[in-house]
């Protein structure tokens, strides 16, 4: 164990950091795109299905294949291997964010709508902050997804954990594969610990005390 | 005329006309209830009013301007609108709920926050309830809030789509009078639907009863009982509901004793006892000679000033609580029981004694709403009259 950290320690933390840069930007585009986009489906009834589906169409493709498929548009490096975990994120924000917004319960866009609240109105005050909570777990959800698969994208060179667990495989060494793995766990513990309590920040109080 | 519908019909794409032809002109400070079974178009034209549906043919006009040229989102911030299930907002507190629509109208948060204030006071809740969130409310707590959300920005026009239909009987009765009074003391107009035909004759001014999208009858509740239009309308009254609503009808110049024992104001003490005693009652009405309504004495008070008093006119009680004959019961009963006289004087317009009301006749006439059916029906429509005869009988 500290001979590991000793031979390895420098190494594992500039890993980490560009672990949690692929993921959090990957992650960060993922929500700034979705999020957006499953208000808007919800305002147009018509296309949400058709959209949605295609996300998941998108999810489905197997992670190496995707990020493989990078390589001919984007090279090889950080950049496609972001661009695919963006598009893996998607999905669960996107579902999350329309589904959402489409359980507000109605009484309550009628109430709003009726009271002479604009459409842009009852979307921030009302829709928004009910389905918060809902969006957010969304967010949370893809963390945990984009994490995990952040560790395959040092497969097209793009660093992260991952160098430590395909070089151990590579080289047959098991102290490489956990020294990759555990922090990859831990950081998508401690990430999902942390948007939890985000989660409950952003849940709107329904009670005074 | 504060609200004019002409002509409104409501078509959906292959489906057929769920409105046709409906023609309605209210008033300010009416109470209209629409009423009708599912399916009847009732909530479609509650709903056109605020545009929250718009009309397929016609036009509504409120006060005399074509509400499909205003802009809809400020003509809904001038119309109060409740709704069957609350619809308060969560994740807003009391204060916040209410004063919803003054904020969309920008109104600053010091005349908000007394708004707030005065209209939790209108429904006598206690003002730290502004700090609370609805969950924290009763269902008919919610349901006050969600009352006065729709006055508190001076909303000349309210529409209610069954707001009381999820409470039970006992809440929805004291919202029903909360409404009630609101209308009456704020001058109010209230567009009202609701499948519950107690509540409409209890709350409306005039009754409009739909059936497939069609007026059927639209009247007064008391026309609407004692002349139902068609089978439609007796049918959606209901056997048990005209019975039952029967003293609303009853006036009670129909059901008061017609020989009250009265006395003159210059009549001995003496005289007085003399009469109770050969009449068996224990207190007398005082009138002059012209039977004009002056005082009332009783036993007790008699006894008590016997030694010190001589005539009728000193001791006489001038506060009199009085009903006119012409009132109805359904008003008068209530006031009646709750002040817990054994009986009342019955006056007409120049306060003249005409009758009396013993508490044995308001008996009979819920002892008739309860179990009189067979009784009732020979005599229906033309209430009342057996009624009062029966009630001499029984004395």
């Amino acid at each position: 164990m500290m001979a590991f950290f000793q031979q390895y320690g420098g190494q594992l933390l500039l890993k980490i950091w560009q672990h949690i840069y692929i993921s959090g930007i990957s992650l960060a585009l993922g929500a700034i795109v979705a999020v957006p986009l499953g208000i808007l489906l919800t305002r147009l009834k018509k296309g949400a299905g058709i959209i949605i589906g295609f996300a998941s169409v998108l999810q489905t493709v197997p992670a190496m294949a995707l990020l493989a498929l990078m390589i001919p548009v984007f090279g090889i490096g950080i950049k496609p291997a972001i661009v695919a975990l963006f598009i893996y994120s998607l999905l669960p924000i996107l579902r999350n964010t329309y589904l959402g917004m489409m359980n507000v319960n109605d009484t309550i866009k009628d109430a709003a709508k009726g009271m002479g609240m604009t459409n842009f109105q009852s979307m921030m005050k009302v829709e928004l902050p009910m389905a918060a909570p809902v969006i957010m777990s969304g967010i949370r959800l893809s963390a945990t997804y984009v994490i995990a698969w952040a560790a395959l994208a040092s497969y097209i060179g793009a660093g992260g954990l991952g160098d430590f667990i395909f070089n151990g495989l590579n080289l047959y060494q098991s102290d490489l594969i956990f020294g990759g793995s555990i922090p990859v766990i831990m950081l998508a513990l401690i990430t999902d610990y942390l948007l939890g309590r985000v989660e409950a920040l952003v849940t709107p109080r329904t009670e005074s005390e | 005329m504060l609200l004019k519908m002409e002509h409104l019909s409501k078509v959906y794409p292959g489906k057929k006309e769920v409105l046709s032809d409906f023609n309605l002109d209210v008033n300010k400070g009416e109470f209209i209830c629409l009423i009708g079974t599912s399916g009847s178009g009732k909530t479609t034209v509650m709903r056109m009013i605020n545009r929250m549906l718009n009309q397929t043919e016609g036009s509504i006009l409120i006060n005399d301007e074509d509400i499909s040229k205003m802009d809809p989102v400020k003509l809904r911030r001038k119309i109060g609108y409740v709704i069957q299930n609350v619809g308060l907002m969560p994740h807003m507190t009391i204060r916040e709920n209410i004063t919803l629509v003054p904020k969309l109208l920008k109104w600053s948060e010091d005349k908000r926050n007394e708004r707030a204030k005065e209209m939790l006071k209108l429904v006598e809740m206690p003002e730290e309830m502004l700090d609370r969130y609805p969950s924290e409310l009763s269902g008919g707590q919610q349901q006050r809030i969600g009352v006065v959300r729709a006055l508190a920005a001076d909303q000349d026009i309210i529409l209610m789509d069954e707001p009381f239909g999820a409470l039970d009987p006992i809440t929805r009765d004291s919202l029903q009078t909360l409404v009630k009074d609101l209308q009456v003391r704020l001058n109010k107009t209230f567009i009202f639907v609701t499948h519950d035909m107690d509540e409409a004759l209890r709350l409306a001014t005039r009754i409009v009863i739909m059936s497939h999208g069609k007026q059927v009858q639209t009247d007064s509740p008391d026309n609407i009982l004692r002349h139902p239009a068609n089978e439609f309308v007796k049918e959606l009254i209901g056997k048990d509901r005209l019975i039952q609503a029967r003293p609303s009808i009853t006036t009670v110049g129909q059901i008061m004793l017609k020989d009250p024992v009265a006395i003159t104001p210059g009549k001995s003490l003496i005289q007085a006892i003399q009469l109770m005693h050969d009449r068996r009652v224990d207190s007398l009405l005082v009138t002059d000679d012209a039977g004009i309504l002056k005082g009332r004495i009783d036993v007790e008070s008699v006894d008590y000033s016997f030694n010190t008093a001589t005539s009728v006119g000193d001791i006489m009680d001038t506060d009199v609580f009085t009903v006119d004959s012409d009132s109805l019961i359904r008003d008068t009963v209530g006031r009646i029981l709750k002040r817990g006289f054994k009986n009342i004087p019955v006056v007409d317009d120049n306060h003249k004694l005409v009758g009396i009301v013993t508490r044995a006749a308001l008996v009979d006439i819920v002892y008739d709403a309860l179990y009189g059916e067979a009784h009732a029906e020979q005599n229906h429509p033309s209430t009342g009259t057996s009624d009062s005869k029966k009630v001499g009988d029984d004395e």
